[in-house]
């Protein structure tokens, strides 16, 4: 493409918001005994160099489950394996078994955070430029002030070069996938989608959308004929990925049951901590954990999930579409996470990663969810000492759209594609014209409240009776909001009609 | 909405590209501050704890106040906000205090006065895209009125800033910390400049001496030239320089810039073209110069890149080199990527814009200038990653330095050849410019 500088400048500015932003604190910083995500990982390098494989998800004298067992699928484990080889390299002692528990040292600090740096630059950067090029009926600016808003959001950067964490490496695959499946490189596509998958159990959250696309890919190419070859095809993929990534864990029932425990810890309970999904919010009125038992819970939670996410995965399968697909990821990854078992505030980025690739078509409301996403994560990134970075990443985020995006400028019911759904609804009320009028208040109201809430949170200590009071509120806050959101994107699929976009193309 | 999504675009990219280099410059508050650090610190404290004339006799800390008096009153006033972040700093005998309140007071003191850059910056785009007119200035015509009034001007603020001290009979003083000739040649890190040519050729030449048994060993001082807190040292081959020395070939070196602006005038870019090239001469032959000083001629040279081609040309090297002159001051671990990442943006940037630019003109470097800035990479390789792995660092720890330093001096000596030449043989430009 033309002006491909102007797209290297903007990697290179990713790079360094990336790289200074990971000079700040990491999640567990001098804090024994448990420390935090960073130990996590560190020692994860540490069991998968030093154990055989047979001994990596048990429990043993030499692998103690409790202090941070492997609980991400095997491709994860690789990784660490990989990145221990490099640091027995450097310094032999950041790995040795039990000795190297929380070792912490600013030489240790940098070999991580360049871990994560090359494991972004070689997977997920690559996909973000190669999507936003790949953009159609764009202009070539447009395709790089796109590229620099994706890689300037907040909540990524904020969670793998400042919490610590790779989620970079699996959003990577998974954007891989989406690239392949758009273009109709549905193998590879596929294969993408599954080794995310096999890095991040949590990447399930994208799996139905991916299944119901090239469903209905294979349904529209005729089950009789290429349309069930394609699906014998994906099937081996799949499945062949599968088998490659597990090889190890497939010798005996024992030890694929025993990964399979440690990925679905359904003991666990509905939800842990404070997160901003509906089931937590709600306990605020009413404490369900305590009341329902364990099975009702889960079955209530299977239900509310694929209710909410039923009507967009049908849809999908009767008329696939690149965007259909792309705003069902949305949608779905939204419904798993306010309904879902055992949700973490971090999976709000499997949600955030499906809001970036549709920036460019409802700039306005992407970067309102984007903002919020970041937000509902402002508990966790304060204790570990992020707060500066927070608010300079997010102002720059926000600027960045605000400029390339003149997102101010596009609040009518065209830009919010609720045009068709307006239409409909005018039917029974002709006078429904103050729509985006709505719209622009909740943004405001939303916005001052999450400032005042980060103002508060900042500033304030919280009432002795009510030490949780900021982390709740800040929770309830950004659930109401993604409800709103989950019924905005819906709305967004449903009404989505061949019409309304052939109107644009003539237009 | 509309109409502030309006203002909003029109308010433009300008305020978005000032806003997110401030957001960038509030990223790097976590990183690598030098010795500056506490400098700054103890000038807060002297002057808001002592009277002013104390202020350059002061010297509980070896870091004694060497600027005029103006930043002397500038860090007076910052001191009046530094109290409410931490009030410990402005204490005089607290040493190398850096609290985190110190850290982020400081850095916010930067960010903050370079607004004043900032608007600076604003200004000279709007007369570089044509805006403002240049004012039709007469720059032939001497004006006795005109001049009487510059010499007034420059009499009064000189008279504001040293005024106190004059009356307190303290100039020797300050003229002694200002300009402190009992410091080496060289500032410790080896300004690339000319003197960094010179003593290179002096130790090249006294080791083939010393081989050709032309040198007695006994007689060769085994002092190291780099130190810049030691006292006045000797060349060995070459003759050594006195500070008289580099003031006479830094007047012969302005001298003809100078005379060319008086003669020859070409508007208000010859003027700035000459600022350039006094900058530039007296960081070539001044005086224990400091890197840093390449900026005084980098940032009025980039105002004349996007006008003429070749003035481009000369920027692009001037400043890839000078930047990664810089690159020595940030030695630690955690910067690396930073100092690359930014030069790598910044050079990419400029380049190919410019290039853009004049696409429709010659090309911008020739086949020599191409591979001696392309020869930067290999040259950071080596010394920044394949040197500190060498049996060399600990016998000879100061080469990567050294290279670094001449192979920019030739850069930096190259863009001041071109530069002079171009003022020397540039058309004269009439009475006013016309746009």
């Amino acid at each position: 493409m033309e002006k491909w500088y102007l797209m290297t400048v903007v990697v290179l500015i990713g790079l360094t918001v990336r790289w200074t932003v990971s000079l700040n604190s990491y999640s567990g910083a001098g804090k024994p005994p448990m420390f935090g995500d960073y130990e996590a990982q560190r020692h994860w390098q540490e069991i998968t160099f030093n154990l055989p494989i047979k001994q990596w998800y048990f429990n043993s004298s030499d692998n103690n489950l409790q202090y941070w067992g492997l609980d991400y699928p095997p491709l994860t484990a690789y990784h660490s394996l990989l990145c221990a080889h490099v640091a027995k390299f450097i310094n032999p002692d950041w790995i040795a078994l039990h000795t190297s528990r929380g070792y912490e040292s600013q030489a240790h600090k940098l070999f991580m955070r360049t871990t994560v740096l090359i494991a972004d630059l070689l997977i997920y950067i690559p996909a973000v430029v190669l999507y936003c090029c790949c953009l159609k009926e764009i202009s070539t600016k447009k395709k790089i002030a796109n590229a620099l808003c994706i890689l300037l959001y907040p909540g990524l950067i904020l969670i793998d070069y400042g919490h610590f964490q790779y989620n970079s490496v699996s959003l990577g695959f998974a954007l891989w996938g989406v690239l392949g499946v758009s273009y109709d490189w549905d193998l590879l596509g596929s294969l993408a989608f599954c080794l995310a998958l096999n890095y991040k159990q949590m990447e399930l959250y994208h799996s139905l959308p991916f299944f119901c696309f090239l469903l209905g890919k294979c349904f529209k190419k005729g089950l009789k004929g290429k349309g069930f070859a394609l699906l014998l095809k994906l099937a081996c993929t799949v499945a062949g990925s599968f088998i490659l990534c597990w090889l190890p864990f497939f010798t005996d029932k024992e030890q694929t049951l025993q990964v399979l425990r440690r990925l679905f810890p359904v003991d666990r309970g509905l939800f842990e901590d404070k997160v901003a999904n509906v089931w937590c919010s709600f306990s605020v009125f009413l404490k369900i954990k305590d009341i329902l038992p364990r099975d009702i819970q889960i079955i209530i939670s299977f239900c509310f999930t694929f209710l909410s996410l039923l009507p967009a995965c049908v849809k999908l399968i009767l008329q696939p579409s690149p965007k259909g697909f792309k705003f069902t990821l949305v949608g779905c990854a939204l419904s798993f996470f306010l309904f879902s078992f055992q949700v973490h505030e971090k999976s709000i980025l499997l949600v955030s990663l499906p809001v970036c690739l549709v920036l460019n078509e409802i700039p306005f409301m992407s970067t309102w969810f984007l903002l919020v996403s970041t937000f509902s994560m402002l508990p966790l990134l304060l204790k570990d000492g992020l707060l500066l970075p927070s608010l300079v990443t997010v102002m720059a985020f926000f600027i960045a759209c605000a400029t390339c995006f003149s997102i101010f400028e596009k609040i009518c019911e065209e830009e919010l594609q609720l045009k068709s759904f307006s239409i409909s609804v005018r039917k029974y009320l002709p006078s429904f014209t103050f729509l985006p009028r709505i719209i622009q208040y909740l943004f405001f109201l939303s916005v001052i409240t999450m400032a005042l809430l980060t103002l508060m949170t900042i500033t304030l200590d919280p009432p002795q009776k009510l030490p949780d009071l900021f982390s709740v509120l800040v929770c309830f806050v950004s659930c109401l909001n993604f409800l709103f959101f989950l019924v905005y994107f819906n709305i967004i699929i449903m009404w989505d009609s061949k019409t309304e976009r052939n109107q644009k193309k003539v237009n | 909405m509309a109409a502030l999504g309006i203002a909003a675009g029109s308010a433009n990219w300008f305020t978005a590209l000032a806003l997110g280099v401030t957001l960038l410059k509030c990223l790097l508050i976590p990183t690598y501050h030098s010795t500056d650090f506490e400098v700054h610190r103890n000038w807060l404290a002297i002057t808001h704890n002592l009277p002013i004339s104390q202020w350059y006799y002061e010297a509980t800390s070896e870091w004694t106040l060497d600027y005029p008096p103006f930043f002397a009153w500038f860090e007076y006033a910052l001191s009046h906000v530094a109290k409410y972040f931490d009030p410990e700093m402005l204490k005089v005998h607290n040493l190398n205090y850096s609290s985190s309140r110190t850290l982020l007071f400081q850095r916010f003191s930067v960010i903050f006065t370079d607004a004043l850059f900032v608007y600076a910056v604003y200004e000279c785009c709007k007369c570089i895209e044509g805006r403002k007119s240049d004012g039709s200035v007469r720059w032939n015509s001497f004006s006795f009125v005109r001049v009487t009034s510059l010499g007034l001007v420059v009499f009064l603020v000189t008279a504001l800033s040293l005024g106190p001290f004059l009356a307190l009979n303290q100039l020797p003083q300050i003229f002694s910390r200002l300009f402190p000739f009992k410091r080496g040649l060289c500032h410790a890190y080896w300004a690339p400049n000319f003197w960094a040519l010179y003593n290179v050729l002096d130790k090249v030449l006294s080791v083939i001496g010393l081989q050709l048994k032309l040198l007695d060993p006994s007689k060769i001082p085994k002092a190291s030239m780099t130190s810049g807190l030691v006292q006045e040292f000797q060349h060995v081959v070459l003759p050594s320089v006195t500070p008289l020395a580099t003031f006479v070939c830094t007047l012969m070196a302005v001298l003809p810039s100078v005379f060319c602006l008086w003669f020859k005038p070409q508007g208000p870019r010859g003027f700035l073209r000459c600022l350039i090239l006094c900058a530039l001469s007296s960081f070539l032959f001044g005086w224990h110069v400091h890197e840093k000083a390449i900026l005084l001629a980098i940032l009025p040279l980039s105002l004349l890149s996007v006008e003429k081609a070749d003035d481009a040309s000369i920027f692009l090297i001037l400043t890839t080199t000078g930047h990664f002159s810089l690159f020595p001051l940030l030695f630690t671990a955690p910067e690396l990527p930073i100092k690359i990442l930014l030069m790598l943006l910044f050079t990419i940037y400029s380049i190919s814009s410019l290039k853009t630019l004049f696409r429709k003109e010659k090309p911008l470097f020739n086949w020599m200038e191409t591979f001696y800035l392309l020869g930067l990479g290999p040259l950071e390789i080596c010394c920044e990653f394949l040197f500190p792995f060498t049996s060399w660092k600990l016998k000879y720890p100061f080469i990567p330095l050294l290279l670094t330093s001449v192979y920019c001096a030739v850069g930096i000596t190259y863009s001041w050849l071109k530069l002079y030449v171009s003022v020397l043989t540039g058309p004269p430009v009439g009475k006013t410019k016309k746009k």
